[in-house]
């Protein structure tokens, strides 16, 4: 079977249009409501989400996906939990589906085990922030025999490494936008069109810009630089101001960046 | 799997792409001068003139007799510029950093000793200085957040997690991820990615070779065991390593264990902790079955770290090196005795292979020789050891 993501960025090129990747922390304020919100998502224009499988110490992240893990781990979330929701979000949805996480939940949960159940509950991609390049053989056997992606990360201090990311990761390529951890910035000031030249010689996996993305606008302009946008931190700030009533307002807030992204 | 600064399994480079170029500038740049003559002569000269090196090995007369066993000699790194053996780390990383072309130093602490360390050696070199150190350690050591301060550097409270060592780690990271083109993390034990596991030791290995050097010269042939605490291990580590081909020597490292290590508050990752990847690299750490980092807890807040540095759990793995888990009860015990005994105050991270060497020493025969790896002073910790023992101390 076709990867639900490489048929995803195919529909969307012959449409002539950009990526909306999403994230949300699983369990953030409770599982009952991440189903609500992944469900929401993809029905105002989402068309891949990442589910954050929460850390007890995320150093990718900046404070608002820090504060979600922790409010998710005081809840009780566990892997298990998480494959739980995979399980019943699959009865419901057929749209790609990810796992943001560090490598020591993959790593000590058992990486064949891990990839096993990727397969089983139909999870089609994972990223692992705290994995470089260098470290790909940790999953690679495992991730590859089950025909989970894994979707590699590159910053605007790749530049001679981009090209080699690239070639590794499949699905698409996570452009991360600026220096430093998650969280919304006010400007991004990468120069896109430099990192991401080597890139326009050869035919590699779509590439998809992350972190700091909070509006409409912001998403508009990212996306001209590649295939797509990943926004995150501005969605699960949403989720800390509302809560359990979070879904409507995550709506909302996606259906003003789709509109964007697509005018 | 990647062969990249690998102890066996253990080690690696498990970090964000951003940082990758800056551990790859920092592999090269140590590569280039770690073998160079000028950069050796000026770290001899800076380990010589400013931090006070060779730091002497003394015979603890007194202990051997009360004791009954071993002999004892102590390697008084608590002589040390700065207090502590912290020092010869912070020298080398940042005389490298300075050959880079860096303006800016970052570092995480947990007793505080490797950040005023840190802060010594900018303040020196005339380097920008911001260090992170947990909210908590910050009260328990609030001594040396002033001397930070004294010194020109900046110190960052942290208060996510648990506020301790590991958070600060979690931060000074970030940090490193915003600012990479400027700054320089110099990290403080034998932890972290690789290089910084074989840096470190390699900027603390002298600590071994002047204890074998001072050895022969005292006793004419090598002790029978060192012993040294091991937190994240960097003193250890470098008590360890010129001794690691002398099978002869048993290597001895003490951790934590806190309340207990059948309670929920210890830190002894050798005794309880399992394989995992966190802080870079692939090592030992206290963990629950889904690879959350677990809270730990130690007296000391130099030792309360969830992890070992890798190159301790390969030696671990492979027999070479034993560790005991040394209680609260059992290192403030050990602070005293040596502080009544010998006159000298330890760290509480000391007193911790203190109190594993006072364990062995007495089933030693007489004629056997045990160095113990005196790590750091301890008038950090003379107001936390007066509160354990129900003393409050007020010098308003």
């Amino acid at each position: 079977m076709k990867n639900r993501i490489d048929a995803c960025f195919e529909k969307l090129k012959a449409e002539d249009r950009k990526a909306l990747i999403t994230f949300v922390t699983a369990g953030d304020p409770d599982m009952d409501t991440t189903e609500g919100l992944v469900l929401e998502m993809f029905e105002k224009g989402a068309d891949i989400v990442e589910i954050g499988v929460p850390f007890s110490d995320p150093i990718a992240e900046g404070g608002t996906i820090q504060r979600a893990s922790l409010r998710s781990l005081k809840g009780g979330t566990d892997l298990d939990k998480i494959f739980a929701l995979v399980k019943k979000l699959r009865e419901k949805t057929d749209k790609p589906l990810l796992l943001m996480m560090y490598i020591n939940t993959v790593f000590r949960y058992g990486t064949d085990r891990f990839f096993l159940n990727c397969k089983e509950y139909s999870i089609d991609g994972v990223i692992i922030p705290d994995m470089p390049f260098e470290e790909r053989d940790e999953v690679k056997a495992q991730a590859e025999e089950n025909g989970i992606y894994t979707i590699f990360l590159a910053a605007p201090t790749s530049h001679e490494r981009i090209k080699m990311i690239a070639e590794e990761s499949k699905g698409f390529l996570y452009i991360v936008s600026s220096l430093g951890v998650t969280g919304t910035r006010k400007e991004i000031t990468t120069d896109f069109d430099e990192l991401l030249a080597p890139l326009k010689e050869g035919s590699y996996c779509p590439a998809c810009i992350g972190f700091g993305i909070s509006n409409g606008a912001q998403a508009k302009k990212m996306a001209s630089y590649c295939d797509g946008v990943i926004i995150g931190s501005a969605i699960v700030n949403i989720v800390e101001e509302h809560g359990r009533d979070s879904v409507p307002h995550v709506g909302e807030f996606l259906t003003s960046v789709r509109t964007a992204l697509d005018g | 799997m990647s062969k990249t600064g690998r102890f066996g399994e253990f080690g690696g480079q498990y970090i964000p792409e951003t940082v990758m170029t800056a551990v790859h500038e920092l592999e090269a740049a140590y590569d280039k001068y770690k073998d160079d003559p000028e950069f050796k002569a000026e770290l001899a000269e800076l380990y010589r003139d400013y931090a006070n090196r060779p730091s002497m090995l003394y015979y603890a007369e007194k202990m051997t007799r009360d004791l009954g066993g071993a002999k004892v000699y102590i390697k008084r790194e608590d002589l040390n510029h700065t207090g502590a053996h912290k020092i010869n780390n912070v020298l080398g990383q940042l005389l490298l950093a300075k050959k880079m072309g860096k303006k800016r130093i970052i570092a995480e602490t947990g007793a505080g000793q490797h950040g005023v360390a840190t802060a010594t050696v900018c303040a020196l070199m005339g380097l920008e200085c911001e260090v992170y150190m947990g909210a908590t350690d910050m009260e328990r050591q609030s001594l040396n957040v002033y001397r930070m301060n004294l010194l020109g550097a900046k110190v960052t409270g942290v208060n996510s997690g648990t506020a301790t060592l590991k958070d600060a780690i979690n931060e000074a990271f970030r940090d490193w991820c915003s600012h990479i083109d400027t700054t320089f993390y110099c990290i403080g034990s034998v932890m972290g990615p690789h290089p910084y596991p074989t840096m470190v030791r390699d900027f603390q290995k002298v600590i071994g070779e002047e204890i074998k050097r001072q050895i022969m010269e005292r006793e004419g042939r090598l002790p029978d065991a060192v012993v040294a605490c091991v937190g994240g291990g960097s003193n250890a580590m470098g008590a360890f390593f010129d001794f690691i081909p002398d099978k002869s020597v048993r290597l001895i490292g003490a951790e934590a264990a806190g309340r207990g290590v059948d309670t929920d508050e210890h830190a002894a990752t050798v005794a309880k902790g399992s394989l995992g990847i966190f802080h870079g690299m692939k090592s030992l750490f206290l963990q629950n079955e889904y690879g959350q980092i677990d809270e730990v807890y130690s007296i000391s807040a130099g030792l309360d770290y969830p992890g070992i540095g890798p190159e301790h759990a390969y030696l671990h793995d492979t027999g070479r090196a034993e560790y005991l888990s040394i209680t609260d009860e059992e290192a403030v015990k050990a602070f005293e005795y040596l502080s009544k005994t010998e006159g000298v105050i330890p760290a509480i991270e000391s007193a911790h292979a203190v109190a594993a060497a006072m364990k062995i020493i007495p089933e030693m025969s007489r004629d056997s020789i045990v160095v113990i790896n005196l790590s750091g002073r301890g008038d950090k910790d003379v107001y936390s050891i007066a509160r354990y023992r129900g003393v409050e101390l007020d010098e308003k």
